[in-house]
């Protein structure tokens, strides 16, 4: 085989007595595709940093093209040939196209910029982005056009070495498909891709070797092929994933909850569904389609235009849909960005689990602090959430355990009917199989649940039912069982049963 | 457990702050002019700063509010000018005593009723909480940034106060409630002006109203992340117009507080005043981005501006030097607050 690009030997990092990077090994070819698979907190990001030159390790080695590589700052490694797409994208939305792409490495002349629109143009045509001006503004680019716009970028720098990290998160199965073409292109020009996903299908997809990591260690690396996907997942947690999904017994009982014909602005164009107790109904879609409006419509996040939802034989819509109406007619909704809708995050793990539901410790206006942190601790310990104190802010917890509070305000709070918008995005396998596990038992508990995802197996391990979304219209709900992964696809796009 | 001592070491910063400022301030005094220390480290130097704190410790106590809701309120200065001239208008117009040729009471031998002093009292407050009230339902209802809209309401409440003083100081009679701000009260055991006292148990007020109500716990949650408050069910709008209303409410108790200061209403004062009142809160550990922020946070740093402030003039340093001081300190709150994050983070 070929020299390799990057070699790390043993490579430590601590951060006072924290050791986050237990000698990691990693070794990667020109002109493959590499992906680095371990769950949050496994160290994926730290070694992303260092490799990025963002921290320096404490101890080891990194050889690029077999010459000690030791950045300094993110800047050093740009230089060096290393990129990094992060998964939160680092453009200037009211800047250019070309502007972002040669932000920071400007040529100029005299101080003023020199235009590289024809390199700007070139590095566009091979993502399959000809049709394209380097001069449309970031903000008016869909989120995956956006994200091509940064491997542009890395085009431009003459990247060898480009990290993805979590690439297709929040893109539509379209825009992976183009992303993935471009990752081909890239990959037959002879540049290294790192590139990091939960989603083990795609990396078996996209990818030519893997290197898993866990608890900031190598602990397994190797051709893809020889492997198939619950064998990673068992290395990625260290332990048997028998039951990803599993599965707790629960009644499915009266209707308590119809959505008649539902119409936001924009979308969703025409959603109607029953809800019965302790049914479990999945909606799947491409992103774009609508289902989270069609969510937000109903819980009263965005105005309701027309149509009807009835609770208990009640009339929800007449008048205006407020969240606090909603949570009054017992219905909740789990976000689907913690990261700036679902939680608080400089807020108190305390704080979050009990914001909707403060009457429940407070008197008279006041709070019990002791009591609200009682409630607080209970669920964290019943939920498992991995924290030191409940006191403590939202940002010291990974994206499980963020996610494990989220649905605990929900517990807390004691609604009949639970909305869940894509409560697995971004989270490791361990804390999948856990949401998994809890979305049942509150099912067993009598509740009505309702999961929005993009993540078709998800769907069809844990629900009872699905309906499929094109363009604002939702398909009939029919048993998961009736649903073909064919005739799913075939409706999220083209609206079409058969 | 660690984490734990960092929760309280933020707590204790804003007083570790004040004890900087002391020593500091303890350190110029010596090397300047020595024989002024027995003068500065006095009770009774004591009881003049915290007079000096009283109108913008008030002020902030509001603000706190606002800018924990990762807001702004630019016009309290504007708002105070406006109260206190109020307050002054309606003691005026209140005022019983002989009258000159031209039918008009003669201010200086004139006396007004205790009914007619709590009227004013009631009329300043009102005044003031209504302008926080078109602050926060202008910024709530139209989803505007509260800087813009406090920016206008600034001009509108002073031009309003030119307009209710008739563009002049406006004098009163004597009265009771100007010795509300003398430091030496009747009674003595009172030992600090009763303005003072009303200072400090505002500051417990809010401080409990903040820590341990529903109330205070949406302050946060609000600055903290709006879009998460109105997802668990709270109705963002109609609590931004109370806490701006509470603003306003605050200012107006810290307008009373200066008309009791200077003895007259003036439209033309309290110019840039909401400039220190934010420092003081940003200096006591309030963040501009929302969901931090304490009251007694915010007296502290009314404290410290008025300390620099008392001991450059027992130096007789000039102004300049004071202004210049109070920009360092204040982005070195800012810095401090900074290097905080990063070590949470």
């Amino acid at each position: 085989m070929a020299d390799s690009i990057l070699h790390l030997k043993n490579v430590h990092k601590r951060f006072g007595p924290v050791h986050a990077l237990k000698g990691v090994e990693l070794l990667v070819y020109p002109g493959e595709v590499h992906a680095l698979i371990g769950e949050n907190g496994a160290g994926k990001s730290t070694m992303m940093k260092v490799l990025s030159g963002a921290h320096q390790a404490t101890e080891g080695e990194i050889e690029l093209e077999g010459k000690p590589y030791k950045p300094q700052n993110p800047n050093e490694g740009r230089k060096a040939g290393v990129a990094m797409i992060y998964q939160e994208l680092n453009l200037a939305p009211h800047l250019s196209i070309e502007e972002n792409i040669t932000l920071g490495v400007e040529k100029s002349k005299f101080g003023f910029v020199k235009h590289e629109k024809n390199r700007v143009r070139e590095a566009l045509t091979l993502l399959g982005l000809s049709d394209l001006s380097p001069d449309t503004k970031i903000s008016a680019l869909n989120i995956g056009t956006q994200q091509l716009v940064e491997i542009a970028r890395a085009i431009v720098a003459d990247a060898k070495i480009i990290i993805m990290d979590e690439p297709t998160s929040s893109l539509s199965r379209e825009d992976t498909e183009k992303l993935f073409n471009v990752i081909n292109t890239l990959r037959d020009r002879g540049v290294a891709i790192i590139y990091i996903s939960h989603f083990l299908e795609e990396v078996k997809e996209i990818s030519d070797r893997y290197t898993i990591l866990r608890d900031g260690m190598t602990c397994g690396t190797g051709m893809l092929e020889d492997v198939s996907v619950p064998e990673i997942a068992e290395m990625l947690v260290g332990r048997s994933l028998d039951n990803m999904y599993p599965h707790v017994k629960h009644d499915i009982g009266e209707t308590v909850m119809s959505v008649k014909k539902v119409q936001g602005v924009g979308l969703p164009k025409e959603v109607s569904f029953d809800l019965r107790q302790g049914e479990i109904l999945g909606i799947f879609g491409l992103v774009g389609a609508g289902r989270s409006e069609a969510l937000r419509c109903i819980f009263g996040l965005d105005p309701l235009v027309n149509g009807e939802v009835l609770i208990g034989g009640k009339a929800h819509h007449k008048g205006k849909i407020t969240p606090k109406k909603s949570l009054n007619n017992g219905l909740d909704l789990c976000s689907e960005d913690r990261k700036t809708e679902g939680l608080a995050q400089s807020m108190s793990i305390a704080v979050n689990t009990t914001l909707s539901a403060l009457y429940k410790e407070s008197n008279k206006g006041f709070i019990n602090l002791r009591k609200e942190k009682d409630i607080a601790d209970e669920w964290a310990k019943k939920l498992q959430t991995k924290c030191y104190s409940t006191l403590d802010p939202m940002t010291t917890l990974s994206g499980g355990n963020q996610q494990k509070v989220a649905i605990a305000r929900l517990m807390n709070h004691d609604s009949k009917i639970l909305f869940f918008d894509e409560p697995t995005r971004g989270i490791d396998v361990g804390s999948k199989a856990e949401i998994y596990q809890l979305i049942q038992e509150l099912a067993a508990e009598g509740k009505s649940i309702v999961v929005v995802s993009s993540y078709l197996p998800e769907l069809q391990g844990v629900c009872d039912t699905l309906s499929v979304m094109y363009r604002g219209t939702l398909s009939p709900v029919e048993p998961v069982k009736d649903w073909t992964k064919q005739k799913v696809m075939m409706f999220a796009t083209t609206g079409q049963m058969t | 457990m660690k984490d734990k001592a960092k929760n309280k070491l933020s707590i204790l910063l804003p007083f570790l702050g004040l004890i900087f400022v002391l020593i500091i301030v303890f350190v110029v005094i010596l090397l300047k002019d020595s024989s002024k220390l027995k003068d500065f480290y006095s009770i009774y130097n004591l009881k003049i700063i915290l007079r000096q704190t009283v109108v913008v410790g008030i002020g902030a106590l509001g603000m706190t509010l606002v800018i924990i809701s990762k807001g702004i309120d630019l016009s309290v200065g504007s708002v105070i000018a406006l109260g206190s001239v109020v307050c002054a208008v309606i003691l005026k117009m209140g005022a019983v005593g002989p009258v000159d040729e031209s039918g008009n009471v003669i201010l200086t031998e004139a006396t007004v009723s205790g009914g007619t002093i709590v009227l004013s009292l009631l009329g300043a407050v009102a005044a003031c909480s209504l302008c926080g009230f078109v602050n926060g339902f202008v910024t709530a209802k139209f989803g505007m940034m509260s800087f813009i809209v406090t920016l206008g309401t600034m001009q509108i409440a002073r031009g309003v106060a030119k307009i209710v003083g008739n563009n002049e100081r406006v004098r009163t009679p004597d009265n009771i409630f100007q010795s509300f701000m003398d430091q030496n009260p009747d009674p003595a055991w009172l030992f600090f002006a009763p303005g003072v006292w009303a200072m400090l148990i505002l500051t417990l007020a809010i401080g409990l109203l903040l820590k341990y109500t529903v109330f205070g716990r949406y302050v946060y949650a609000i600055g903290s992340n709006e879009d998460t408050a109105r997802l668990c069910g709270i109705n963002v709008e109609k609590y931004k117009i109370l806490i701006y209303t509470l603003c306003g409410l605050l200012t107006g108790i810290a307008a009373c507080m200066d008309y009791s200061n200077l003895g007259s209403g003036n439209p033309m004062g309290a110019i840039g005043l909401e400039l220190n009142i934010i420092a003081a809160v940003v200096i006591g550990g309030a963040s501009l981005n929302g969901g931090e922020g304490s009251a007694l946070g915010s007296l502290i740093g009314a404290l410290i501006m008025a300390i620099l402030v008392n001991a450059f003039t027992t130096l007789s340093i000039p102004p300049a030097f004071q202004e210049i001081t109070i920009g360092v300190i204040i982005i070195l709150a800012v810095g401090i607050d900074k290097l905080k994050h990063r070590k949470t983070a």
